[in-house]
């Protein structure tokens, strides 16, 4: 056995006095309620899940506690968590000559065998590499020999890996449910044989959802745009296919339990996963097709077991879209009978705008307070909303709000998004028109009460989305329809909340970006980019200059418009969904043509195909595609591309 | 409070509990929260306040430091039942989380004043580390204690620590550390902080281990008048 670089007694040693030196010492201590603490010398495998932020977002984030749970059940594993240290830590850390350790051990990172990133959202990218530092471990992929551990990363961001593409070992493509098993063993079977690590690294890229970025070249045009993606080992796929589970596995229910206040204290639990709305802009509506539902008895029964062993008063009915969720009514009335007279509070977000969704929350909420209701219509007027496809109509939007007003609700928080495709400073200021509309059905309602919080992001065109051919606004355009909205928005009753446009730009450049923003990912770092998502840390020059540095031009990643053909840094990843169903639903947006809700009417979109054997072998309710009996169905179920 | 004691069924119990090294850095808000999820977990039968947004009817003693443990912790919880406090304790136990020691639950009456307004002092055991100069403190200690007046600042407010200084002593010297004890006041509007007697003998409290060894209550008349 490889002796420890430090002893976690020395670690505990060194941070004994410190902790009380610094801001919230609770988030670096572990210790809370159903942490799990196995015997480090008795277990083989060892893995550390790391969130990129810090303890109080990441002990929110359901994908991590999924898979603590799932490794920490395995006999032979068992896993460990670390977060990123606020910058008062950091330094008291790097002062004290501290490695970064977990929370369960104090073992230090670069003692695991593996440590696992969750990357959700692209903004974590300099935490993620202020993290391996930290940790003592080598930026750079190429550079780690046998005694480092394997680094891998999943979550929504890593549709697109090439930005991290230099400091990740492996990427997991999709759902981690199983295959975070299947590397695990893959690991523990390379560790026994003792050879070296690119080894390991050809075997990973055997596994169905993994991606090794090492074993792919790209190539690129004169232009910069990527000529193509070249493959340099047999093991190697291409396309890298998504990983998906065939049905929804049992969710988490012993969760960890801080002792210190973090962002959701509450019990999540995932009722549905995917979407079948097709809204155009919507990443995770693309990316985790097919639909695949929980049933109304395993979210019950789940909740019932998470409650006990939590003590939470707060529970979260987790989906991209509550009202389809098949069984929706019966669900509510299952889990407001269940749980009455219990004082819960029972969140049910992503409501579709419609007055049964007001009938949901009335049965969910009871006689208790009611604060905001959100609905969420993306865009303020009929056309923007084709667009996008989001039909509701207008008419159907007041009425909705009427009901929610009715019932007893001070507040309707309505999500909007500027940036959309085609968008003037007409479709803006409809946005600012529409909420006065609203807030004029509130008072009507119940006068001087009743209030509309706007919250107005900006829309970023995402990769495997049919708007990923989509300019990003420029900062002046994003600047001037704010402006326009903070002008409009103001007065009693009215309360608008935006985005940082640099923020934006910081976005769309990492999530549209290839293999060579790695460099500019890490010369950012160097010149002390961390916390990018947090408006007290973010600083946009720090980024001109690394993009300088690296002699890359931000534009070319955002504002130019991509023509249809383009090969996208992202196309050798496959999430399932084909490329020309994409380019279709582009094209149809531009006609202001609509799809329906693909429950009704399956698009072939590309995922049945894909996975027709995980479907014909799990048939039912389960999943919302159509039935595969036999593999020529498939096909003769679904209606064509290019409808005549 | 007191037309309630007579017609409701409620039940009050004061709960004596340790807060130990894996609690030393959760909050006392944090810390409440903490007993709410436990005494769900416990499935007492947890009083809720009326109104618009019920909330569980507990209340803690007295607001422990952040980075200090205590043996010597006080909850006041009400149930919609009275039960037996050997199951009060016993379910508590079941469900207590690393760091929260259950001691010991009696009943209390529900006309008594809430328990926050009873504290008059805190106790307090200092560990101080190895090479602590045991002669060099006990000096200190006696000066401090011969002052008539200690004038400090806390959040830009000025205040005397003296008077809130009930008892200081160097309980032991070995050369392993230093043990000191205090009793500090713990008053509305009149908490003496063991870090702040530290820091006024010259010690750095980031590498003392503090820990409470008890919260005194005052004696009161039946009547439950204040003490002034």
């Amino acid at each position: 056995m490889r002796p420890l670089r430090v002893t976690p007694e020395e670690i505990q040693r060194r941070l004994a006095p410190i902790l009380p030196t610094v801001e919230r010492p609770g988030r670096y201590t572990g210790g809370e309620l159903n942490q799990v603490v196995k015997d480090w010398d008795a277990i083989p495998l060892r893995a550390a899940l790391a969130f990129p932020d810090l303890y109080d977002l990441g002990m929110s984030n359901l994908g991590l506690a999924v898979l603590y749970d799932i490794l920490n059940r395995q006999p032979d594993m068992l896993a460990e968590r670390v977060f990123s240290p606020w910058s008062d830590m950091e330094s008291a850390l790097r002062e004290a000559a501290i490695p970064l350790y977990s929370l369960e051990t104090r073992h230090a990172i670069a003692d695991f065998d593996l440590l696992g990133i969750s990357l959700p959202y692209e903004t974590l990218y300099t935490n993620t590499l202020n993290l391996l530092d930290l940790a003592g471990i080598p930026l750079q992929s190429a550079e780690r020999d046998r005694t480092h551990p394997l680094i891998i990363a999943g979550g929504h961001a890593v549709f697109n890996p090439e930005p991290m593409a230099d400091f990740i070992d492996a990427f997991v493509i999709g759902e981690g449910e199983e295959v975070i098993l299947e590397i695990a063993r893959c690991l523990l079977v390379w560790k026994a044989s003792g050879e070296p690590r690119p080894a390991l690294l050809r075997s990973l890229a055997r596994i169905w959802g993994v991606y090794v970025p090492s074993l792919y070249r790209v190539q690129y045009e004169p232009d910069g745009t990527v000529a193509g993606v070249a493959t340099l080992a047999p093991e190697a796929a291409l396309p890298v296919t998504k990983r998906i589970v065939a049905a929804l596995p049992p969710p988490p229910t012993r969760l960890v339990v801080p002792y210190v206040d973090v962002a959701h204290n509450r019990v999540p639990i995932e009722i549905m996963r995917g979407c079948t709305r097709g809204c155009r802009f919507c990443h995770a509506g693309m990316i985790t097709r097919p639909v695949r539902e929980r049933s109304v008895e395993q979210v019950v029964d789940a909740l019932e077991q998470a409650l006990a062993v939590t003590g939470y008063e707060e529970v979260a009915l987790l989906s991209l879209s509550s009202s389809d969720y098949d069984e929706i009514l019966e669900l509510v009335r299952a889990v407001s009978s269940r749980f009455s007279g219990r004082h819960l509070s029972i969140s049910l977000p992503s409501l579709r705008i419609e007055s049964f969704s007001v009938e949901l929350m009335d049965l969910l909420e009871g006689a208790s307070h009611r604060g905001g209701f959100t609905l969420a219509p993306e865009a303020a007027t009929e056309r923007m909303r084709e667009i996008i496809n989001k039909p509701v109509s207008t008419a159907q939007l007041l009425e909705t709000a009427r009901a929610i007003y009715s019932r007893g609700w001070h507040t309707i928080k309505l999500y909007f998004m500027i940036g959309h495709p085609s968008e003037t400073l007409e479709d803006v200021q409809a946005i600012a028109d529409l909420c006065r509309e609203v807030l004029a059905v509130g008072r009507s309602v119940m006068g001087k009460r009743a209030s509309v919080h706007a919250g107005v992001s900006t829309f970023v065109p995402k990769p495997h989305t049919p708007f990923q051919w989509v300019p990003c606004d420029s900062l002046e355009q994003i600047q001037a329809k704010q402006a326009l909205l903070k002008r409009e928005l103001r007065g009693a009753g009215l309360k608008l909340s935006w985005n940082n446009p640099e923020e934006t730009m910081l976005e769309a450049w990492l999530s549209r970006g290839d293999r060579r923003l790695g460099e500019v990912i890490l010369q950012a770092w160097r010149r002390g980019a961390r916390f990018d998502a947090w408006q007290e840390h973010f600083r946009y020059p720090v980024w001109l200059e690394a993009f300088a540095a690296a002699g890359l031009d931000p534009a070319f990643y955002t504002h130019r418009p991509r023509p249809i053909d383009e090969t996208f840094p992202w196309d050798h990843i496959s999430a399932g969904v084909r490329k020309e169903f994409l380019t279709q639903d582009y094209r149809w947006s531009l006609q202001g043509r609509t799809r329906v809700d693909c429950r009704n009417r399956c698009f072939a979109c590309g995922i049945l195909p894909r996975f027709a054997d995980l479907r014909r072998d799990h048939p039912g309710p389960g999943w919302e595609c159509p039935e595969v009996r036999s593999p020529s169905r498939a096909v003769a179920e679904v209606i064509p591309l290019e409808p005549a | 409070m007191n037309a309630e004691a007579s017609a409701s069924p409620l039940a009050r119990f004061r709960i004596a509990f340790s807060k130990l090294e894996a609690m030393r850095f959760t909050g006392n808000l944090d810390l409440h929260r903490t007993w709410e999820r436990l005494l769900r977990r416990a499935g007492l039968p947890l009083a809720y306040s009326e109104g618009f947004r019920p909330h569980p009817r507990i209340s803690l003693a007295s607001a422990l430091s952040l980075g200090c443990t205590s043996r010597g912790e006080l909850i006041d919880v009400w149930l919609e039942r009275a039960i037996e406090p050997s199951e009060v304790v016993a379910a508590l136990r079941r469900a207590a989380p690393p760091g929260l020691d259950i001691a010991e639950a009696w009943p209390v009456d529900l006309s008594s004043p809430a328990l926050p307004t009873l504290v008059s002092a805190s106790e307090y055991a200092v560990d101080l580390p190895e090479g602590t100069d045991g002669a060099a403190l006990q000096a200190r200690v006696d000066r401090l204690l011969a002052a008539a007046s200690l004038p400090r600042e806390r959040r830009g407010k000025a205040y005397d620590l003296r008077p809130l200084i009930e008892s200081l002593e160097v309980d032991r010297t070995d050369p392993a550390g230093v043990l000191l004890r205090m009793r500090l006041a713990a008053r509305e509007g009149a908490t003496g902080r063991p870090e702040e007697v530290l820091q006024t003998l010259g010690l750095e409290p980031a590498w003392a281990r503090i820990q409470r060894t008890g919260i005194l209550l005052q004696q009161r008349a039946a009547s439950g008048s204040r003490a002034s």
